[in-house]
């Protein structure tokens, strides 16, 4: 064990988890403010249900013993985390346990992000049903693929089988371009689908009801993202450096790729722009920050970003009412991570593979296409399936009424902000009965 | 007595205030309100995607006046509101019956 690595990976973990308040800040302020709290609510229900199921089959199922062919892990084999409390349980030179806990925290955030796609007419509930279901169906065993190595004993004979996209395969996906974000935004797509339009959409544009929230939201999820990209080198050394500036250097340029091409096709660099951009660019060198030096990630993101402000319209050209744009930002920025790894890869950086346009040859570019294609189709398939079994079990959707009035009072019994003079406090008399200790306060604000 | 009712862009309230004092006006009413003239509204960009806002953010200024004051309390606040430029708002008068001080019960011009 290397306390330094365990130092680290503990470090990130808390990190990643801080993605998802971040993001709930960030999904938060881009809906109308009769649905912020719902909206925060997925992502915080996000890591309630997906936490659980961690524990109890997730781990197992995503870097159990492979049952055959690098599809999934045996789902019990650590059920509660059975077997891996003890000290001398490690994986790599940090304890079984570190590791278990920083995975946990992509399996949260991977489940939270496709709830962008569903802003202002999703059930609660539903929701949470839909969100174990599709870990346990679709995450786990796609974390399996891309993130479970084949474990080897010291004369390099494969003692404990891992995924096939990470070893049959060898698609590069350093922390996670199709197992999180392709994954993801596939799964955002189909329930978009599944769900159907908001009330209105897109006659009546839903504009952002904050955008300072979505500033903050973008700013943890960009601070979270440096334990999501450099804590998976899952050590204190020099690959976690390299991820750690790549991350940097390309999502700074995403961002000025995403204000360039608004100011060029609109007029004005806006803030939800600058925002998108950052979120676009840490999309994109997730999978690649492993594998490209600073300059391809500049690239990497400079493309990313542009492609992502332009790919953002295509729900209004195709009609399907992605609220938050998961498929324009998460699909779209995955895919094309991914994508480019197989041109800008270069052999200076830790992952050591040359793409296209570094000498490689297509080898490494037709495997990241493989790999990123098998998880989109993966994904969108099982979404739908998971989609309409809920939404013609228990129903997904709030009724029209609750919609349109706002589904933080429907689903919630809450809102968001006290809007007017004041005077609405003094409207509605308090019922004394919730708690005796509420009574003071009560009285108070009469 | 008479009601002047004005609607004018935020950013001229400190202005039409001083000049509204300097005539001896002692109080008025201020209101947020929105609303749209012949300039209509603008037009704001969120990814990409246009978004017409109809209503522009305006305030609107109430203040009651002797019938003698009417036509400097309108010079004044014209003054002080207009910009040149489209959206600058509109002033009217509205005959009021009677004004009744709260405090004292004093009624008529003696309230205002």
């Amino acid at each position: 064990m290397d306390t330094g690595d365990t130092a680290w990976v503990l470090a990130s973990s808390a990190l990643v988890l801080l993605m998802t308040p971040g993001l709930a800040f960030f999904y938060g302020g881009m809906v109308r403010s009769k649905s912020v709290l719902n909206m925060m609510m997925m992502s915080l229900g996000a890591i309630g249900v997906v936490g659980v199921l961690w524990v109890l089959v997730g781990y197992s199922t995503a870097f159990g013993t492979d049952v055959g062919a690098g599809l999934l892990g045996k789902p019990f084999e650590f059920f509660g985390l059975d077997g891996l409390l003890g000290k001398e349980s490690l994986s790599g030179t940090i304890p079984t346990t570190v590791f278990v806990s920083f995975q946990a925290m992509f399996a949260i955030i991977t489940v939270a992000l496709i709830s962008g796609a569903i802003a202002d007419r999703a059930r609660f509930g539903p929701w949470l049903l839909f969100a174990g279901l599709w870990a346990l169906v679709v995450y786990f065993p796609v974390a399996h693929w891309v993130f479970d190595f084949d474990g080897k004993d010291e004369a390099g004979n494969v003692v404990d089988p891992g995924g096939w996209i990470a070893n049959d395969l060898l698609a590069i996906d350093f922390a996670g371009g199709t197992a999180v974000h392709i994954n993801a935004g596939a799964a955002g797509l189909a329930l978009a689908l599944v769900l159907g339009k908001r009330v209105g959409w897109p006659k009546d544009r839903m504009k952002p009801h904050s955008l300072p929230l979505v500033v903050l939201g973008a700013g943890l999820l960009w601070f979270g993202w440096f334990g999501f990209n450099a804590g998976s080198a899952l050590g204190a050394n020099s690959t976690a450096g390299v991820t750690f500036i790549n991350t940097t250097v390309a999502t700074a340029a995403a961002m000025l790729a995403w204000l360039l091409v608004e100011r060029v096709r609109d007029g004005h660099a806006t803030t939800l722009g600058a925002a998108s951009g950052v979120v676009a660019g840490l999309v994109a060198i997730t999978p690649a920050c492993s594998s490209v030096t600073p300059l391809g990630a500049i690239a990497v993101g400079a493309i990313t970003g542009a492609l992502c402000a332009l790919a953002v319209s295509l729900k209004y050209r195709f009609g399907f009412d992605d609220s938050l744009d998961v498929v324009g930002v998460h699909l779209v920025g995955g895919l094309s991570g991914t994508v480019l790894i197989g041109l800008f890869a270069s052999d200076a950086a830790p992952a050591g593979i040359n793409g296209l346009f570094y000498g490689g040859g297509v080898d490494q570019l037709w495997r990241q296409v493989v790999g990123a294609a098998a998880v989109l189709a993966y994904s969108f398939v099982l979404s739908l399936v998971l989609g309409y079994l809920v939404k013609l079990t228990v129903g997904f959707r709030a009724d029209e009424e609750a919609e349109v009035g706002g589904i933080d009072e429907a689903e919630h019994a809450e809102t968001a902000y006290e809007f007017g003079s004041g005077l609405a406090g003094s409207r509605g008399s308090a019922k004394p009965s919730v708690a005796a200790g509420a009574s003071a306060v009560l009285e108070g604000s009469n | 007595m008479k009601l002047v009712t004005a609607i004018i862009k935020p950013f001229t309230l400190d202005d039409v205030k001083t000049s509204l004092e300097q005539l001896g006006v002692l109080g008025m009413t201020v209101s947020e309100v929105q609303g749209y003239g012949r300039q209509k509204g603008h037009t704001e960009v969120y990814r990409g995607a246009e978004y017409a806002v109809d209503f522009v953010p305006k305030l609107r200024v109430e203040v009651l006046i002797d019938d003698a004051a009417v036509d400097k309390v309108l010079d004044a606040v014209v003054e002080a509101a207009r910009t040149g430029k489209i959206g600058d708002g509109k002033v009217w008068v509205t005959p009021v019956e009677t004004v009744i001080r709260v405090r004292t019960g004093e009624r008529g011009t003696d309230a205002l």
